[in-house]
């Protein structure tokens, strides 16, 4: 078969394909074979196979499903497309197929140098490319942009390197259109044309593109949508578009698209003069729901749910989180009824059941269950006045009452909140003390409003000490409800070696995340079944704590002595860092938002609300991609207010002095004398014995013992304002958008971070002034130097954050403050070391043992307990035993 | 413009030579050591004499311990009307000597090797002037597959890695290169990948300052599917190999004259390049020895060069001098095969081949 436009199969891809990627992560490759399988059996005449994936090692995952390939000749009888944004990916697949493969992709986003050494190799493995037009400074939009880039990668490709011309691929960038915003009208038109001039200029090269990208505004509306694909596409191949990554079995036949439709999507891929007084663009999205449902029947999907009976709308509001009409459905809703509690018990609480039941079955996920919150809440609200008023109005029965509390010391509350949130959903009364909350506290309200479960969350390591301290607490007070254990520091075996043992009266459970909340307390007050669950989790403890038991023998640790010689060393041709431009601090007391906004890495914002993925894949991913989109659109709208109303103030401090590493400390001068000592950061060494030449690293390595050496450090937030925005939010049953803002001022601050580590490496310590990075490549730490913050894997003491603090002045500086337990406020804050060694890298300290211990104690001048205490979660040994 | 080197000025002349004429390539070496009788202490000679592994079996190794026999084996394949012959280095890689311990010989084996050769083929070309002899460095495809597992239950498994099959073929190409060979002869390929592995290997060596030597690849149909050993058709092979611009391509070994000839003309359809075939002398019989006459051989060999099939001839397992000689006789004189003009397009492969013609 010769066909002219070829349809890349994606469903091997784990960016284009939730089932895929599941099965993948799963380690289930004779399932995700099948895929591949079925993807050749319904005629892929390419495969595209991406592991891109967070949780997978992608060299790893691309190797071992190529080499699986490679015994199925029924899949391997196609050549692959070994997709990844990494080229170490990309290597390692181009190392398995013995087949010629289309590697995709390559461009000269990080300059032509790199791309040309990765064309070569390409070439010299044999391999077609795809080459995406994106240069040092950016992704080209217009057709001018597309097409330069173009030729200049022809030119150097089939001049400079050798590459056949036919082996060529260029993907010019397919944008979304229609969007409002009026520069993006012309995007269809831009890669049209680049398409038509790339094939007739560039002799034998190829043109292909994501095609679902067009159509990005109307997602949710498929009719639409394929539509928009199918002329768009009807269009590009007309202009010599030769492949893309596309659903073709899912597309309309140009010519059977109902006319009018036709028409209108015409004029907008076309960007064609607008017909009538509205744009093309609205004329479209006002025309577009008439096709949301079956193809060609026109009927308003929209205003249907409205005609449906209260209960039905109700639901409906609740299901999709439509705030708008449910004052107007739940008076309705009022009316009918006897009493207004039997809105809730009845119609509210039967959607709130639906919306329970479709998390569960993983078709809702966790922004849209928390938007269904707010819709309850507002119905509930309304309703409020009313059971007020009836004289002999009683409270409604819940299923069972929910303490929940960030612990003493901790100032996280995110997951809290939106395990608070799932609980209400599902009937579940919620008594939510905040953040810091100490333990005869927690008690105290447990007592007085007589709850059924404490809830504890916390977020950094010293909260764990904190829970096993509540948790004796309320052995010693006589407790014996369930305790729940959650937040991002705490984990299965922590609670079952450290906090389940100190409350012997009660159970202890550890909640992986809110999507299990509901079904442990569910199991945990059920009359029938509750001894049988806390049995089954007490055994299962106990098997987790045998097991840890035997893993702690088993660790053999080299001494610190032996460690320390073998301490890391810089290369001989690594010179440190020259002086930076000032010393001392400096400070900055309002950064600019929109700068910060610029810089945000959103994949771990969607992954704070359970939706795991790589941004922007998430946005089209299969099952969560439209919760995800949803959630970004959101986000992107409060981002405009959080900036242009001025929500959050961005202060931070940075400073820089000469320092110089003694034995594993390291030393800050007062001045370039190098005699007065200022500070001492006390760093420590990993112990895990090393094979084949690696060296036991500590912080200090970075710095050299004599000479002109410096180190920088910063704090900065993002936070003011952010906490007094999530009250007024909850203030108004808005708890959606409070864990928004405070999710997004975590955001900002990250962001700071890494926008002041750039400015620090260009600019204020300016050791790589000619720097050129992406916010891609600032994301995936791609350049010299380091900036690690106590409390993370190299160095895990909290407690150095005080010298960082009082080095800093960060009070003062920046307005940050730090609580008992090191964590600091506001909440949306980052702090941490500088190093500008070319050799600088991130590491883990991993276990440590006693002698290091001991000897960090002596430098730090504290008690060996109390030390042992701070450290505990990287002990490699039982204080106690 | 500088004076070309003696090299360059060989490859100047084979490629000359490959348009006017039928070239010949020498035949099979593991027949005619057999015929030797040697015990393991030839193969051992003094060098090896201690060593803590059997050699005998080791032909490779022959080049180091009797370099006569070595020098003798060249001679008589010239003697019998052939323009290249081969390294006596089929297994000199790191992984096929590890089955004799003597990864450490695997330098001086293929230096030793192409310099015995590269003595024999000038000393033909001085005594023969109008017949110019050329030296190709033979590379086998060592006894390591990278698409295959060894391991029926577990097909994910692979026992050589990606890099050390291609560090293998660097350091055997770069000690040929340095031993003075005229081209690489990267033949009895039944995995392309362990090729693709050896291609990339050679086309870096540039990188190391080497010059570019002629690139020679010939692959293994190994039963009558058509296909190799890894799965591929003939046209999958080439579309595979196609980025090394090889000097030449075809097909060896594993199958005699009579059964090869459908996928040579296979690829000779496909190919813009040269085209070669050495297949053995035909299929061995019951007691494993190849029992094709030398004037069978030359006749399939004659037939397929009228055809219009082939650039290069020459014999592989079974294939003795004499063979040669007929070869040589019959193929003497027949206009070399065309090389295709193809149409520009974009040529990938699996198993099977895939085309986006322009």
């Amino acid at each position: 078969m010769r066909p002219t436009f070829i349809n890349v199969g994606e469903r091997t891809n784990v960016t284009g394909s939730a089932r895929f990627r599941k099965l993948v992560v799963a380690g289930d490759y004779a399932a995700a074979l099948d895929v591949a399988r079925q993807q050749v059996e319904a005629g892929a005449a390419v495969i595209d196979i991406n592991m891109d994936e967070g949780l997978l090692d992608g060299v790893v995952a691309m190797r071992t499903f190529l080499n699986l390939i490679a015994a199925e000749p029924d899949i391997a009888r196609v050549p692959v497309m070994i997709d990844s944004s990494k080229w170490e990916v990309i290597e390692a697949g181009l190392k398995c197929v013995q087949g010629k493969p289309i590697v995709n992709s390559i461009s000269m986003k990080a300059g032509e140098a790199e791309f040309r050494e990765q064309a070569v190799k390409c070439l010299r493995y044999g391999a077609a490319v795809v080459v995406m037009a994106f240069d040092e400074v950016g992704q080209a939009d217009t057709a001018a942009r597309k097409i330069e880039i173009c030729t200049r990668a022809y030119n150097i490709l089939v001049n400079e390197v050798g590459f056949p011309p036919e082996d060529i691929i260029f993907d010019p960038n397919i944008f979304a259109v229609a969007t409002g915003i009026e520069e993006h009208d012309n995007y269809a038109v831009d890669f049209i044309e680049a398409t038509r001039v790339i094939k007739q200029t560039l002799p034998y090269a190829r043109v292909s593109g994501g095609v679902s990208n067009v159509s990005f505004s109307f997602r949710g509306n498929e009719p639409v949508r394929r539509a928009i694909h199918s002329v768009f596409l009807y269009h590009a191949i007309n202009a010599g578009m030769d492949m893309g990554i596309v659903n073709a079995g899912d597309l309309p036949v140009y010519d059977d698209i109902d006319p009018k439709l036709r028409e209108a999507v015409e004029d907008v891929i076309l960007n064609r003069p607008q017909r009538t007084n509205v744009s093309n663009t609205e004329r479209l999205v006002d025309m577009a729901p008439d096709y949301k449902g079956e193809k060609g029947a026109a009927r308003v999907v929209d205003l249907t749910w409205r005609e449906a009976p209260v209960a039905k709308r109700i639901e409906h509001a609740l299901v999709h989180g439509i705030t708008e009409f449910i004052e107007a459905d739940t008076e309705e809703a009022r009316a009918a009824c006897e009493r207004p509690l039997h809105v809730i018990e009845g119609p509210l609480m039967d959607g709130m059941n639906v919306v329970g039941d479709l998390f569960g079955s993983g078709k809702m996920f966790l922004p849209q269950v928390v938007k269904s919150a707010r819709v309850m809440k507002q119905a509930v609200a309304y309703l409020e006045p009313f059971m007020e008023a009836e004289k002999e109005g009683q409270p409604r029965t819940s299923n069972g009452k929910i303490l929940m509390a960030t612990v003493k010391g901790d100032v996280h509350d995110i997951g809290k909140n939106i395990v608070g949130v799932v609980l209400q959903c599902n009937n579940y009364e919620v008594v939510d003390l905040g953040v810091m909350v100490p333990a005869d506290r927690i008690l105290d309200e447990a007592v007085t409003n007589n709850c059924n479960i404490i809830g504890l969350s916390g977020l950094i390591t010293p909260s764990l000490d904190e829970m096993v301290f509540v948790a004796s607490e309320m052995e010693r007070r006589g407790f014996d409800i369930p305790l729940l254990i959650g937040g991002a520091t705490t984990s299965r075996t922590h609670t079952a070696v450290k906090v389940e043992p100190a409350y012997k009266r009660g159970s202890t459970t550890y909640v992986i995340d809110a999507s299990r909340a509901v079904g442990v307390v569910a199991g945990l007050l059920s009359p029938t079944d509750r001894e049988k669950n806390e049995a089954a989790t007490r055994a299962d403890y106990v098997k987790i704590r045998e097991q840890y038991a035997r893993s702690q023998e088993t660790k053999a640790r080299a001494t610190l002595a032996d460690a320390r010689d073998n301490r890391w060393r810089s290369e001989d041709d690594q010179t440190p860092a020259p002086a930076p431009s000032f010393l001392g601090v400096r400070t900055f007391s309002s950064w600019d938002l929109q700068d910060l906004a610029d810089h945000i890495d959103w994949t771990p914002f969607f992954a704070s609300w359970e939706l795991i993925g790589r941004y922007p894949l998430i946005l089209e991913d299969e099952v969560v991609g439209e919760a995800a989109r949803d959630l970004f659109g959101d986000a992107q709208e409060m981002l405009k207010r959080i900036i242009a109303e001025k929500w959050f103030t961005a202060r931070g401090v940075v400073g820089f002095w000469p320092a110089n590493a003694v034995g594993d400390d390291i030393v800050v001068w007062t001045d370039e004398g190098r005699t007065e000592e200022l500070a001492r950061f006390h760093t420590l060494r990993q112990q895990i014995k090393k094979a084949n030449g690696k060296p036991n690293l500590a912080m200090s390595d970075f710095v050299s013992e004599d000479g002109p050496d410096y180190i920088g450090a910063f704090a900065v937030t993002a936070g003011h304002g952010e906490l007094e925005k999530a009250a007024e939010f909850k203030a108004t049953g808005d708890d959606y958008s409070a864990i928004l803002s405070t999710a997004l001022a975590d955001r900002l601050a990250e962001a700071f971070a890494e926008a002041l580590h750039k400015k620090v490496r260009t600019e204020l310590w300016g050791y790589a002034a000619d720097e050129q990075t992406t916010i891609d490549d600032l994301i995936a730490e791609k350049y010299q130097g380091i900036r690690p913050a106590p409390g993370y894997p190299a160095q895990p003491d909290h407690t150095e954050k005080a010298t960082l603090f009082r080095l800093l002045n960060a009070g003062e500086n920046a307005g940050m403050a730090l609580t008992e337990s090191f964590a600091m406020t506001p909440p949306a804050s980052v702090s941490g070391l500088y190093f500008g060694h070319p050799g600088s890298h991130y590491f883990g300290v991993g276990k440590i043992d006693r002698d290091q211990v001991e000897d960090y104690a002596a430098r730090k001048g504290m008690d060996l307990a109390v030390m042992e205490r701070w450290l505990s979660p990287i002990l490699n040994y039982d204080p106690a035993g | 413009m500088t004076e070309p080197t003696p090299r360059q000025a060989r490859i100047a002349a084979l490629k000359a030579a490959a348009r006017e004429r039928i070239l010949v390539l020498d035949g099979a070496w593991g027949v005619m050591i057999q015929r030797e009788d040697l015990s393991e202490e030839d193969f051992r000679g003094e060098r090896f004499a201690a060593h803590n592994h059997p050699q005998k079996g080791n032909n490779d190794l022959l080049i180091l311990t009797r370099p006569d026999l070595v020098t003798s084996l060249h001679d008589a394949y010239f003697a019998a009307g052939a323009d290249i012959t081969e390294t006596n280095t089929f297994s000199a890689t790191t992984i096929a000597q590890a089955d004799y311990g003597l990864e450490d010989a695997v330098n001086d084996l293929n230096f030793e090797g192409a310099r015995i050769a590269r003595a024999v083929a000038d000393r033909w070309t001085e005594k023969e002037p109008h017949k110019p002899r050329f030296v190709a460095g033979a590379m086998g495809p060592t006894n390591r597959t990278l698409s295959i597992s060894p391991d029926v239950n577990d097909p994910g498994y692979r026992a050589v890695s990606f890099d050390e099959v291609y560090d293998a073929y660097k350091q055997q190409a770069r000690a040929l290169h340095e031993g003075g060979v005229d081209l690489f002869l990267v033949e009895t390929v039944f995995d392309t990948l362990n090729a693709k592995a050896a291609i990339k290997a050679i086309l870096d060596l540039e990188d190391e300052g080497y010059d570019p030597l002629p690139l020679w690849i010939s692959g293994t149909i190994t039963d009558r599917s058509g296909r190799t050993l890894s799965g591929q058709t003939a046209e999958a092979f080439w579309n595979s190999i196609r980025h090394a611009k090889p000097f030449a391509v075809g097909f060896n070994c594993a199958l005699g004259a009579e059964l090869m000839r459908p996928h040579i003309a296979d690829l000779s359809r496909v190919a813009d390049t040269l085209v070669s075939a050495y297949p053995n002398a035909g299929l061995p019989n019951a007691m494993g020895q190849y029992d094709e006459q030398p004037h069978e051989t030359a006749h399939f060999l004659e037939e397929w060069a009228r055809s219009g099939l082939v650039n290069i001839v020459g014999g592989c397992c079974g294939t003795t001098p004499d063979h040669i000689r007929h070869v040589a006789e019959e193929v003497a004189g027949v206009t070399p095969r065309a090389i295709p003009e193809r149409p520009v397009a974009m040529r990938l492969s699996g198993l099977e081949p895939f085309e986006l013609v322009a």
